[in-house]
């Protein structure tokens, strides 16, 4: 056989768990058992949380199955996973835990955030030296480890439950919730959005003016001036533009 | 803050992880030199980054690569060799080091260091995928692999494969004594044997590491326990030979804490104490 046939073959039984062995079914169990663990354990780093709300048993199932359909396309594994949450969504046996999806979610914009480019923050003070008629036509450029998140479900409280020890609480309120993810300096921070601020701030992140953000949230009976400055208190804008 | 010299000393060193950075950091932490996974830092930015920046600064550091796929058939990844070529400008590390293994195919990366038949074609696609390696990453060092089965068409010794290896591209040999061992007990070879053969003049690091014994009697290079004294006796051997080399502590699984694994690496010290 050819170098590219005896790898191709190799390599298609290493994927496919139900193809034959490519040589002695032991010793190729080692490799099959090697590639899969390798990158479930990827997976159970990158989603601690929603390991916890399933155990390790299922968690390592759904793992499992995600591997068998999706491997990294390139051997930078941090960005490895970023498919998991829709996986989780469609996952017939998760059916019934909805906030799953949104959970697992979270966690990746947790770990995009974390490996994200650094910038510094635009200081709080910034604003205030802006002249008072320019305030409406301010555009805002944002932080690249700022990510906005919306969900169904109060998936950031119950992310935030779970990161202690011991038995979490559950969220005060079954709502729908959205976060901001966000890393300033050298710590990731995830923030409760507070009514109308998802998208109040994914306008302002996609380029509208401030005027244009916060025309809803005023006809709302909203403080746009309270959301702008908790953003850049949380260090989601790198600059004014 | 200026850097460290590049070079790494003839010393024990360890593969830095994230849990000992405080502990480092108070140090001093009694190792010559850190090694990291190259793909563990191909991220833009974050505390990655700003850790191994504010380790740089303290210690001499070895750039290991595990994604590169110099042993498979199809042409190496540009994007993946300029990443490379990045991180060495910007952390200026004193030895790189990659594997003779694949890990990359159609079906994707499969985050393992894969085997390849040793033949006179895959010779020639390993030497070539050495060169393009070492003209856009600068010179580099190939580690002898650990591997749980062979193939029929293989036609060379391992040995004789890494010798032609430096002769044609002039690249260095990590000496991954652990790996030795495991292949030796899944091949039913002499460990000895294999390292009398084995082209020591071009050893420029060595490895160490503990293994697993995994049922029906294979060992897996498991990277999560203690060096084995056998192990401890190869090296020995080895370093009687060639002279101390930068010698790392592999510990990648079951990470133990800071003080069992600097220990672990003052015994690879102490070997070389004893040795000389």
């Amino acid at each position: 056989m050819s170098f590219e046939a005896t790898i191709s073959a190799f390599a298609r039984a290493l994927a496919d768990p139900h193809a034959p062995p490519a040589g002695d079914a032991r010793r190729f169990a080692v490799y099959r058992n090697n590639v899969a663990v390798g990158l479930i354990r990827n997976l159970e780093a990158r989603f601690p949380v929603t390991r916890r709300l399933v155990g390790d048993d299922f968690f390592r199932g759904m793992a499992g199955a995600f591997v068998a359909r999706e491997k990294p396309r390139t051997p930078v594994m941090i960005h490895y996973g970023a498919g998991f949450p829709a996986f989780v969504r469609g996952f017939t046996p998760a059916a019934e835990l909805p906030y799953l999806p949104d959970v697992a979610a979270l966690e990746d914009a947790w770990a995009e955030a974390y490996h994200a480019a650094e910038a510094e923050p635009l200081p709080a003070a910034a604003l205030a030296e802006v002249a008072s008629e320019r305030l409406e036509g301010l555009r805002f450029a944002f932080h690249p480890a700022a990510r906005l998140i919306e969900f169904a479900t109060p998936a950031a409280s119950l992310w935030a439950a779970h990161q202690s020890e011991g038995e979490p609480a559950a969220p005060e309120l079954w709502a729908p919730e959205a976060a901001l993810v966000a890393r300033p300096q050298a710590d990731v921070q995830v923030r409760r959005l507070p009514e109308g601020g998802f998208a109040f701030a994914a306008a302002l992140r996609d380029g509208a003016t401030l005027g244009e953000a916060a025309a809803p949230l005023i006809a709302a009976g909203g403080d746009p001036g309270a959301h702008l400055v908790g953003l850049i208190q949380a260090g989601a804008v790198a600059a004014l533009l | 803050m200026s850097r460290p010299p590049a070079a790494l000393p003839p010393r024990a060193g360890v593969g830095f992880k994230p849990e000992h950075f405080e502990a480092i950091l108070a140090g001093p932490a009694g190792v010559g030199f850190f090694e990291v996974h190259a793909e563990n830092y191909m991220g833009a930015g974050g505390p990655p980054h700003r850790r191994l920046g504010a380790l740089r600064e303290l210690y001499p550091l070895s750039l290991h690569g595990v994604g590169l796929s110099i042993g498979g058939p199809r042409p190496l990844d540009r994007e993946h060799l300029q990443r490379l070529a990045a991180l060495r400008r910007r952390y200026e590390p004193g030895l790189f080091s990659e594997h003779l293994a694949w890990s990359s195919h159609d079906v994707g990366y499969l985050s393992d260091l894969l085997p390849l038949p040793l033949t006179s074609e895959t010779l020639r696609v390993v030497c070539d995928h050495i060169d393009e390696t070492q003209c856009a990453v600068g010179r580099m060092l190939l580690e002898n692999p650990s591997t749980y089965l062979s193939f029929d068409e293989s036609e060379i010794p391992e040995t004789e494969f890494l010798a032609e290896i430096v002769r044609r591209t002039g690249c260095g040999l990590l000496l991954d004594v652990n790996n030795v061992e495991v292949q030796a007990g899944n091949h039913g070879f002499s460990p000895e044997a294999y390292l009398d053969s084995f082209p020591l003049r071009a050893v420029e690091e060595i490895h160490l590491a503990g293994y697993a014994d995994a049922e029906a009697g294979l060992r897996i290079d498991a990277h999560d326990s203690p060096v084995r004294p056998r192990v401890w006796s190869l090296y020995a051997s080895v370093i009687a030979r060639i002279g101390a080399r930068p010698t790392l502590i592999e510990w990648d699984n079951d990470v133990p804490d800071w003080p069992t694994l600097s220990a672990e690496a003052a015994k690879a010290d102490a070997e070389a104490a004893r040795v000389f």
